[in-house]
């Protein structure tokens, strides 16, 4: 119920994120869902896209440090506190994340949401158990 | 075996009367024979006879490369031409090549040397050794040869270059010992992987590479690839060429032939001799050289020397891996710095080849700031800042407990930091001093 994560090292140089956003484009990527964490020096680009094998292996080839990792996508309802009914259970259960980030779309009436998780196996099985919908590579990246 | 037990093993006490004497002996023959050295020493207002023992070197005059080639090609010799056995000339990249003239009893001495240095690798009479270093102009053929000889090896003299007739004679001959350069020795074994050959079960079992810079992480990979055992030699044809100093089977730094060349270990920049262990300039002196003397030579290679004795037995001195050159060197907070040392640290830290580079910078407070560019191997790549911020923590870390220097590590891209001629600039210095 994992699915796959794009994350690329770009340097604080201006033209950086263009480059990288040109390789994919160039290639017809779809980029579903992406954020950006940096410091003073260089950010990390994370993106959910259509085909993240064939874009590692097109940023690798154009000279960018890149890498894959699991992640696992959640449906959110779009009310409030849809949020924080997640963030509940995966306190109450000792999960732990490291990041998290909201995708563009939406599915019908709800939101989906990204994270990062040191274990994302338990987490999948704590969420699934609580009736919360984890989607998989088949319903965003297939 | 030790080869000269008496000299390799003498005490500290006897070496420097040996050294003393020698020293003495030698100033009488470049006062006697060398016009350059006649007029240098008069310029520095020194008498021979003001030099008592060893420990008056420091008051001598350094010879530098230039000295050399301004003097090219024999007005540096101690001995009319005439007396001269063999030439030697090393390329420069500028202006004159240097020319290093032995006399006899020179070739006695570095005959000498060399079957110190092969027997101090692991070498016994009775031995095979291919040569494959470059016979000629160049030290390392002949040098390894006429010591092989003096040693008792039976010598196949290969020189460089042939890989596939050096590989058929590998396999034929079956020597135990194998000298070249250590690129070559890899290069050897690309080769005989192309052709089938199954290097790790080749005869050799020792292997005396020296000519060029190598990592610790080249000997491992000449070790693993063709199953020997990998020592380093160092030598410069100014002072006699292969053979000034040689690692034993410990591999705890090389044995410097202290009785014949006295060495000396400076800040480059003050000239102060250093104190043992700190790494500085080496500085030569060719103390029974006949031909062609030299007085406290300037190599430019960084070393550090430790006068312990060896576990091997010698009470050589024993120097340090060439750390760097003084060419590249820096200087940040008072502290000198080489690039080969960053060099070290990074490659522990990555295990491989790193790209690096150093930016000197002059803050308004008046302070020197050295942060060191490295580009970000894939294999240390995280979606996670602080991971990413750990791994520059600890690089900086490690080359601060190395230095004494802190410096800031930023990573980079890679293929970012310049490379001209496919060398990579390793120091960029915006301080306008």
């Amino acid at each position: 119920m994992k699915i796959t994560q794009l994350s690329v090292f770009l340097e604080n140089r201006r033209g950086r994120l263009y480059d990288a956003a040109r390789v994919l484009g160039e290639a017809s990527v779809n980029i579903k869902a992406l954020t950006i964490a940096e410091n003073e020096e260089f950010g990390i680009l994370r993106m959910v896209v259509d085909k993240p094998e064939k874009a590692l292996e097109l940023l690798k080839k154009n000279g960018f440090v890149a890498s894959i990792t699991d992640i696992v996508a959640v449906e959110v309802s779009d009310r409030p506190g849809g949020l924080a009914v997640i963030l509940k259970i995966l306190d109450d259960n000792g999960i732990n994340l490291e990041y998290m980030y909201a995708f563009v779309e939406k599915n019908a009436d709800n939101a989906i949401v990204v994270f990062r998780f040191d274990d994302p196996d338990r987490a999948i099985e704590v969420l699934s158990k609580n009736r919360v919908r984890v989607f998989g590579k088949k319903d965003i990246q297939g | 075996m030790i080869f000269n037990e008496k000299m390799e093993c003498i005490s500290p006490g006897a070496l420097k009367d040996v050294q003393s004497e020698r020293l003495n002996g030698m100033l009488k023959r470049v006062c006697d024979g060398s016009p350059f050295y006649r007029d240098r020493l008069e310029n520095a207002g020194i008498s021979r006879k003001d030099i008592k023992s060893i420990d008056d070197i420091t008051r001598l005059p350094f010879t530098v490369k230039d000295d050399l080639r301004d003097n090219y090609p024999f007005r540096i010799f101690s001995k009319p031409v005439t007396g001269i056995a063999e030439l030697h000339v090393s390329s420069g990249t500028t202006g004159n090549p240097v020319v290093s003239g032995y006399s006899r009893e020179d070739l006695d001495l570095w005959s000498e040397v060399i079957a110190r240095s092969l027997c101090c690798a692991g070498a016994v009479p009775g031995d095979m050794i291919q040569i494959a270093y470059g016979y000629g102009l160049f030290t390392g053929g002949l040098g390894l040869h006429y010591g092989s000889l003096k040693l008792g090896l039976t010598v196949i003299p290969c020189s460089s270059g042939q890989t596939k007739r050096q590989l058929k004679i590998l396999e034929d001959f079956k020597p135990r010992l194998l000298a070249c350069t250590p690129s070559y020795a890899l290069y050897m074994a690309e080769t005989a992987r192309e052709s089938g050959v199954r290097t790790a079960e080749s005869s050799w079992e020792i292997g005396i590479f020296g000519a060029e810079p190598w990592s610790e992480a080249m000997r491992k990979e000449i070790e693993r690839t063709w199953g020997i055992s990998a020592v380093d030699i160092y030598g410069l044809s100014e002072i006699i060429g292969p053979g000034v100093a040689c690692e034993c089977h410990l591999k705890k730094g090389l044995h410097i032939q202290s009785d014949v060349f006295y060495p000396e270990v400076i800040d480059p920049k003050t000239l102060e001799v250093l104190p043992a262990g700190m790494p500085g300039e080496l500085v030569l002196t060719s103390i029974t050289k006949v031909g062609m003397p030299l007085i406290r030579y300037r190599t430019r290679d960084i070393v550090s020397i430790d006068y312990g004795t060896c576990e091997c037995g010698r009470t050589s001195p024993r120097i340090s891996k060439v750390l760097g050159r003084t060419d590249d060197m820096i200087i940040v907070r008072g502290i000198n710095v080489f690039p080969s040392q960053i060099e070290e640290v990074l490659l522990a830290i990555e295990g491989t080849q790193p790209h690096y580079q150093l930016v000197v910078e002059r803050e308004k407070n008046g302070l020197d700031k050295l942060e060191v560019l490295v580009e970000l191997n894939e294999s240390f790549f995280s979606d996670e800042v602080k991971n990413l911020q750990h791994f520059e923590h600890r690089i900086s870390k490690e080359i601060e407990s190395v230095l004494s220097v802190g410096v800031d590590v930023r990573l980079v891209e890679p293929k970012t930091i310049s490379r001209s001629e496919g060398k990579a600039k390793r120091v960029i210095d915006k301080r306008n001093i």
